[in-house]
């Protein structure tokens, strides 16, 4: 499709004596990074389709009466939370609702997946030198780009065809199959133009991410504050963001297909721009300038502790913000989340049965603290790994080499991965109680209150640090896909288990089983104290593992 | 304690690779050891052994009077490490990093800033750049400060100079000279043989996970021969005279390597030819090392 933008960019240059030699390797750079995303692509676009198809799927089970749908779709367009949430509603028609449930956060999930493919085989390979050799073979000035590019583009194209087929397949329209297929494939690719763009600004690949990123973020609110504002509110800001487009495209509602061209030519102007910025700038080099730091170290940095507070601090900030905002979006959704399940028996049922109550608010904020716990298990994985990406790169090595114990170095990720879990979790319940209470007004009382109910998922969270713990010591090769193994389980049985009939002996494996489902459930400290010990035992396993294993 | 590292009959294998297969190693206290070896003949996973990274097979190690496995953390507190090669955290400064590791060490309150500005003004280091700014000679000069500025005993030196400039190696050999002034021991690992010949007291070369040789460089050259080169005035010829080797004769310029005993038999034929330039030298190090390998390596004897 549009993968001959790149030639065609660079044929606009004065030197057409390099025009092709500029792209000599790209075709097996690209098939080193298919290979390297091997397993990792073909997951991303699996799981996006799947999300899709199966809400369309599920939506059916849910909703098989028309009037249902249009009292989901009544709810749906008239809470502005929702709104911001999940964008606008074009009709009630099945299509229309799997469009407006999922259409947006796939295309987000697609983004997230492109930004990372795309900076990853350029940036990255660079800021880590792999360019550096690679460019000393006959590769061309562009085919890392180029390559980087196909790859990402693949992965979008894949995803519009695969989601296609697969809508229609559950029963929808073809033509608004097609059409949502190929918004959110579209959209992939303006990220890709972004992505491709920011991965010129910076000299670190961290940074690069964080533009994309960025984008991203502001992408999302910039449509979640045009959609959620009524009538003569500033609407026209969604058109602004790439994400709104393919509401705008109208898939299953009077398709508007030249929307598809604002995501086309996002791309087209992106990576024309990057090529252009990767023709001024020098290999390793990114066109903002890199900040220069402390010349000396500040007191904080002066034990291992301080050290891992520091190189995880901005991760824990990004979650925060993350968690902060989603949550208090969420919490004031919660207000009109009894007219919406109202709609559907099954749906009130699934709310129910993941809340562990019968009284629908509860129910909802109760599975609102499940999720928060099981995301901030994520974030203590992925804090904890880093003991292990430390140690992989190298920088383990120099720290051990001073007078700083296995044990202590351990420790010291694993308590900022015990203080950002806490503070992500109380951060969920604070926002999730405050955009609740603001609505219903009694601010005060329900955050304090769902304070106390995110806390209590800590320990299970906890939990599963903890056997991230173990892991790094007893398995350090095989910790990383381990770890996220481990979690995904999880997460499938907490979500899942009890629609996929798994037996009590399975869902009892999941710590998040034994956490108290508040609020409206009831207490009671021995479980709390039994998760606390198992993460203590685990993480005890895997630091006597450590102390005792080979580093490196 | 006269030996800061005593290893014997070191052993560790990393699956069906035997890494060290009975190194014997004596660094004694003081004196500056080269380490040399060519590369993956197990010189870095002996400095790990000997940190305490790795865990030994079999054998002995010992490490200023302790054992580097289970006293890691007190003798780290004596001695300073500059690894191979060099990964810091990329988002901070060079500066940040020098002091963390002295803090780290445990000398947060000893650690000398002036000694610390004056090694890094004489690297030219910018210590306010990010170390993913910073170039392999730059990260490897931020490990050399951190190391040289501490008051440590001991420092284990992975091949220090990989990355650093001709300028920078000088600098870093006036330092070594320094600390060997100082009474610090300094335990070097190279590749380079110049700077094993420059630096060091005691020499042991390793292969293949065991120590081919050991002593002094003067105690190693009686093994060798001397190089001589010269200017003569007509023809020679060398034929028949026992232990000249690797003969090179253009026009009246000589080039050849003899064995000590030998060297008297040579002189009088260049003399009887007329000598108008005469250098004879001892054998560097690197023609020690080229014969020692390549003659192990092919099985053969010592190379033309």
């Amino acid at each position: 499709m549009t993968v001959q933008a790149p030639p065609a960019a660079r044929a606009g240059q004065a030197d057409p004596g390099r025009a092709g030699s500029g792209l000599a390797g790209t075709g097996a750079l690209a098939k080193l990074a298919f290979r390297r995303d091997r397993i990792a692509l073909p997951a991303s676009v699996y799981v996006i389709v799947a999300l899709v198809a199966g809400t369309a799927y599920t939506f059916k089970k849910l909703y098989p009466t028309a009037a249902g749908r249009a009292a989901l779709a009544a709810t749906g367009e008239g809470n502005p939370a929702f709104r911001f949430l999940y964008g606008r509603l074009d009709g009630s028609s099945l299509g229309s609702l799997t469009t407006w449930r999922y259409g947006m956060w796939a295309a987000i999930f697609g983004a997230l997946m492109t930004i990372f493919v795309v900076v990853r085989h350029t940036r990255t390979d660079e800021e880590e030198g792999r360019l550096e050799l690679v460019g000393s073979e006959v590769v061309g000035r562009d085919a890392a780009l180029v390559a980087a590019l196909l790859t990402a583009v693949g992965a979008n194209v894949a995803i519009a065809l695969l989601l296609s087929v697969a809508l229609s397949f559950t029963g929808l329209p073809a033509v608004g199959s097609t059409a949502l297929g190929l918004a959110i494939g579209a959209s992939g690719l303006a990220f890709t133009g972004i992505a491709a763009v920011a991965a010129q600004l910076t000299a670190s690949a961290r940074a690069a991410r964080g533009i994309a990123l960025g984008v991203l973020g502001v992408a999302f609110v910039l449509r979640g504050i045009g959609d959620a504002a009524g009538a003569g509110g500033p609407s026209w800001l969604s058109w602004a963001s790439p994400l709104a487009w393919i509401q705008f495209t109208r898939p299953f509602a009077a398709e508007r297909w030249w929307v598809l061209c604002l995501p086309l030519a996002v791309f087209a102007l992106g990576v024309a721009g990057a090529f252009l910025l990767a023709a001024r700038r020098d290999l390793g080099a990114g066109l903002l300038p890199d900040r220069p730091g402390r010349p000396a170290a500040a007191r904080l940095l002066s034990d291992p502790l301080g050290l891992a507070w520091r190189l995880q601090r901005g991760t824990l900030l990004g979650w925060a913000v993350g968690y902060a905002c989603t949550f208090a979006a969420c919490g004031a959704a919660a207000k009109g989340v009894g007219q919406l399940l109202g709609t559907s028996a099954a749906l009130q049922r699934e709310f129910t049965r993941l809340g562990g109550q019968a009284a629908i608010t509860n129910a909802y904020l109760a599975a609102l603290m499940l999720l928060a716990g099981l995301v901030a298990a994520g974030y203590a994985t992925s804090t904890v790994l880093r003991l292990r990406a430390e140690e992989t790169g190298g920088r383990a090595e120099p720290l051990l080499a001073t007078a700083v114990g296995r044990i202590r170095w351990g420790l010291s990720h694993i308590a900022v991965a015990v203080v950002g879990t806490a503070v992500l979790l109380a951060l969920a319940g604070l926002a999730t109680g405050l955009g609740y209470g603001l609505r219903i007004g009694s601010a005060g009382p329900q955050a304090a209150r769902m304070i106390g109910a995110a806390m209590a998922q800590l320990p299970a969270s906890l939990v599963i640090a903890g056997v991230a713990v173990a892991l790094v010591g007893l398995l350090p090769g095989a910790c990383v896909a381990g770890a996220w193994t481990v979690l995904g389980a999880i997460v499938v049985i907490d979500l899942f288990g009890e629609v996929l009939q798994l037996s009590h002996w399975v869902l009892d494996i999941s710590p998040f089983t034994h956490a108290p489902r508040l609020p409206g459930g009831t207490v009671s400290a021995a479980p709390l104290l039994w998760l606390c010990l198992a993460a203590l035992a685990f993480s005890a396993v895997g630091l006597a593992a450590l102390r005792r294993r080979d580093i490196g | 304690m006269t030996n800061a590292i005593e290893v014997r009959a070191l052993c560790k294998s990393f699956g069906r690779t035997r890494a060290l297969d009975g190194l014997d190693l004596t660094v004694r206290t003081g004196e500056v050891h080269a380490f040399l070896g060519p590369n993956g003949a197990g010189k870095t996973t002996t400095i790990r052994i000997l940190l305490g990274l790795l865990r030994k097979d079999g054998g002995e190690a010992g490490l200023l009077g302790g054992d580097p496995w289970r006293d890691a953390v007190r003798l780290h507190a004596r001695l300073a490490y500059v690894p191979g090669d060099v990964t810091l955290w990329p988002s901070l400064t060079g500066g940040e990093i020098i002091d963390l590791l002295a803090r780290l060490r445990g000398s947060r309150s000893v650690i000398d800033a002036k000694r610390k500005d004056a090694l890094i003004e004489r690297f030219a280091l910018d210590p306010a750049k990010k170390a993913r700014a910073y170039s392999k000679g730059n990260r490897q000069k931020v490990a050399l400060i951190a190391a040289l500025a501490s008051d440590a005993e001991l420092l284990l030196l992975d091949e220090p100079t990989a990355g650093l400039d001709p300028l920078m190696e000088a600098t870093f050999r006036e330092c070594v000279n320094e600390e060997r002034h100082d009474g610090r021991t300094v335990l070097l690992s190279s590749h380079i043989l110049a700077e094993a010949e420059a630096l060091s007291d005691r020499v042991t070369i390793i292969r293949d996970g065991r120590a081919a040789e050991t002593g002094t460089l003067a105690e190693m050259r009686h093994l060798t021969r001397t190089t001589v080169e010269a200017e003569l005035a007509g023809p020679v010829s060398l034929d028949g005279l026992p232990g000249v080797h690797a003969v090179d004769i253009q026009g009246t310029r000589l080039h050849c390597e003899v064995d000590h005993a030998a060297l008297n038999d040579l002189l009088a034929r260049l003399t009887a030819a007329g000598v108008r330039d005469l250098v004879c030298r001892p054998p560097t190090l690197e023609e020690l090392f080229l014969r020692h390998y390549s003659a192990e390596r092919t099985g053969l004897g010592a190379p033309a």
